[in-house]
């Protein structure tokens, strides 16, 4: 009885862990599918299958800007991200002070305030300084940058501070102690045991700004587009299997950043 | 190698003062401890000559030349911690190379000045192994190298032993010891463990609530403590308290009249007795103090019983005694003569409190 009911517990515990696995992969595996379709209009079953919409994509302007603009925007935000993300969790990890609770919550905000909040808001903001400052803000890609390292920030932070809390401050004043000063104690010691959070948070920073839209929409000034931008738009007026193939090559990217980094720091221990 | 002077060195946080105008003079090549409880002050003093901590008042000189105010980077301190600290994404040899390569020694030096110090520490050919792979007590050993291959001028060890377990305690502690003297190290220990700093130490300071209660040898803490405190912390005592009433004369509160030392001022005191300086049986009719008690509890202790003994309502004894199994051995509810001479009653006056 008792073997009976454990062995089912078992078999429903595996079920529910593969079809809740089969849920969130489907629709990749459907994309993918998609994306190799004969037809124009997709449609069950297919007619036959092509690579004809990978060539359609090389060809689409807005797309190859798009996927450029991107990759510029993720790039920048998530080295700028790391430069405030590291000496703030430094202090947040290690100095208590008035408040220090309530900014370590502040910074992470932007993973929970909706998209199109944060857009709207930031929006606002690059108006009135504009109007304030006189400088060309909106529409540039500094602003656009400026907003996406917001979307980074959370990442890093939370992932540095982590893998700080773990650090033992001691290897840092033996460091000192061996005649290495507050620069070289960083380097040599401090930021090669934090990498592991460094490299996780620069990852989950530039996936979530290359595939982000909502704030993008606000941000982009005529004729500039990202990449989800320039699928938006052509949505708007075709539904070919291009827009699939787009989405596979932005998932084969992603999952080979995630390889990669994966080969320096194991992703399921920082995270 | 130097000396090492502290000069009324203080520490303040807030209102709390827990290093109270501390001065010590470290001898060159002399392995110094401090001893005292938990929270009295060692470690706070420990991290102030390495400069972790700034004082908040008082000084410190290494030889001739004033550290007070100057970085841990420029102090020449080796360091030792209880957590080992050794830098994880290092190899062995790349972390005790990590001081030389910081003083700009060329490669080919590091690398035998690195082997000899691993040498020095049993672990040759373990230079290419990463801290994790090491045992604990490998790893201190690690720490200690890394330490010592800088040739610092004060060695500087933070209970380096209690993370270990207790066999290799003993071991290590020897090893530090022979290394220390080997290489005539001045060396500043901090520990809780008594027996610890007796077995290590060329002399002892030791601490309460901030301050040196005495400094000396083994056998100063040991015969002559300077206080109750001292009586009690190193080696064990049992105190009567009561009254100085005359010189030489002692009345306990429990009204047993005792022979102590004549050089005691009158007034209310406090007796400390080392357990073992205590007579049991026949044998202590002829000492200057004996009285009749009742045995309350005996502990074996394997070559040695502790018997305690209870006089009066009021005073009660802890004497040691030699087991031997054809000796007689007193049980709980004996009634047994105790006695000892009046030069084993350390007399303290009792603070006005
Ligand atoms: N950074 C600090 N801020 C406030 N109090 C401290 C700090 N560091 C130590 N103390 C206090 O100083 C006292 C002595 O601590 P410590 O030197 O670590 O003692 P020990 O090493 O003898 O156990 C303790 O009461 C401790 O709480
Ligand atoms: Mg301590």
């Amino acid at each position: 009885m008792m073997a009976d009911g454990r062995l089912l517990g078992r078999v429903a515990l595996y079920g529910v862990a593969w079809l809740t696995l089969a849920f969130i992969l489907m629709p990749l595996v459907f994309v993918t599918w998609l994306a190799f379709f004969a037809q124009e209009i997709p449609s069950f079953p297919p007619e036959g299958y092509s690579l004809k919409w990978f060539g359609a994509i090389a060809g689409n302007r807005n797309f190859v800007t798009g996927f450029t603009t991107s990759l510029q925007v993720a790039v920048a935000a998530t080295l700028i991200g790391l430069l405030i993300a590291v000496p703030a969790s430094l202090i947040l990890a290690r100095r208590q002070f008035a408040g220090s609770a309530v900014l370590n919550q502040f910074l992470l905000l932007p993973l929970v305030v909706p998209g199109v909040v944060m857009g709207t808001s930031i929006y606002v903001f690059q108006i009135e300084t504009e109007i304030a400052t006189g400088l060309p803000i909106l529409g540039s890609l500094g602003g656009l940058v400026a907003g996406h390292t917001l979307l980074v920030i959370p990442w890093t932070v939370r992932l540095v501070t982590a893998s700080l809390t773990g650090l033992d401050r001691a290897a840092e004043e033996a460091a000192q102690s061996l005649g290495a000063n507050q620069w070289t104690t960083f380097f040599r010691v401090t930021l090669p045991a934090i990498r592991p959070g460094v490299v996780a948070g620069a990852l989950f920073g530039f996936v979530t700004s290359f595939g982000n839209l909502e704030m993008s929409l606000f941000l982009v000034g005529p004729g500039r587009v990202t990449l989800p931008i320039a699928i938006l738009q052509y949505l708007e007026w075709k539904i070919d299997p291009t827009v699939a193939a787009v989405s596979v090559l932005q998932i084969l990217l992603i999952a080979v950043a995630m390889i990669i980094t994966d080969r320096y720091v194991k992703l399921a221990r920082v995270v | 190698m130097a000396s090492l002077t502290l000069d009324a060195l203080t520490k303040r946080y807030g209102d709390n003062v827990v290093v109270k105008s501390v001065s010590l003079d470290v001898r060159d090549g002399e392995f110094l401890v401090l001893l005292g409880p938990s929270g009295c002050g060692k470690t706070t003093t420990l991290r102030m000559i390495a400069g972790f901590v700034p004082p908040s008042g008082g000084s410190m000189r290494i030889g001739d030349k004033d550290i007070t105010t100057l970085p841990p980077w420029k102090r020449n301190a080796g360091l030792v911690f209880q957590s080992y600290a050794l830098f994880p994404h290092m190899t062995v040899n790349e972390n005790v190379g990590f001081g030389l390569d910081m003083r700009k020694v060329d490669r080919a030096e590091i690398t035998g000045r690195v082997a000899e110090a691993l040498r020095l520490v049993r672990l040759e050919g373990y230079g290419e192994r990463y801290p994790r792979q090491l045992s604990g007590g490998q790893q201190q050993r690690v720490a200690l190298a890394r330490a010592l291959v800088i040739r610092p001028d004060v060695l500087l060890l933070d209970e380096p032993l209690s993370n270990l377990d207790a066999k290799l305690r003993l071991e290590v502690r020897l090893e530090i010891r022979a290394l220390q003297q080997q290489l005539g190290l001045t060396t500043v220990m901090v520990t809780h463990d008594q027996e610890e700093a007796l077995t290590m130490a060329d002399r002892l300071v030791v601490m309460s609530d901030g301050a040196v209660r005495q400094v000396g040898t083994q056998s100063d803490l040991y015969e002559r403590p300077a206080d109750l405190f001292v009586a009690d912390f190193v080696g064990r005592s049992t105190m009567i308290s009561g009254a100085v009433t005359a010189p030489g004369a002692f009345r306990s509160d429990g009204g047993l009249s005792l022979s102590c030392q004549p050089s005691a001022a009158a007034g209310p005191a406090t007796i400390a007795l080392r357990p073992e300086r205590l007579t049991l049986g026949a044998a202590a009719q002829g000492l200057a103090n004996h009285a009749t008690g009742k045995v309350t509890f005996v502990s074996y202790l394997g070559a040695l019983l502790d018997v305690h003994v209870r006089l009066n309502d009021t005073d009660h004894v802890v004497v040691q005694i030699p087991n031997r199994s054809d000796g007689h051995v007193p049980a709980v509810g004996d009634t047994i003569e105790v006695g000892w001479p009046a030069s084993a009653c350390l007399v303290f006056p009792r603070e006005a409190a």
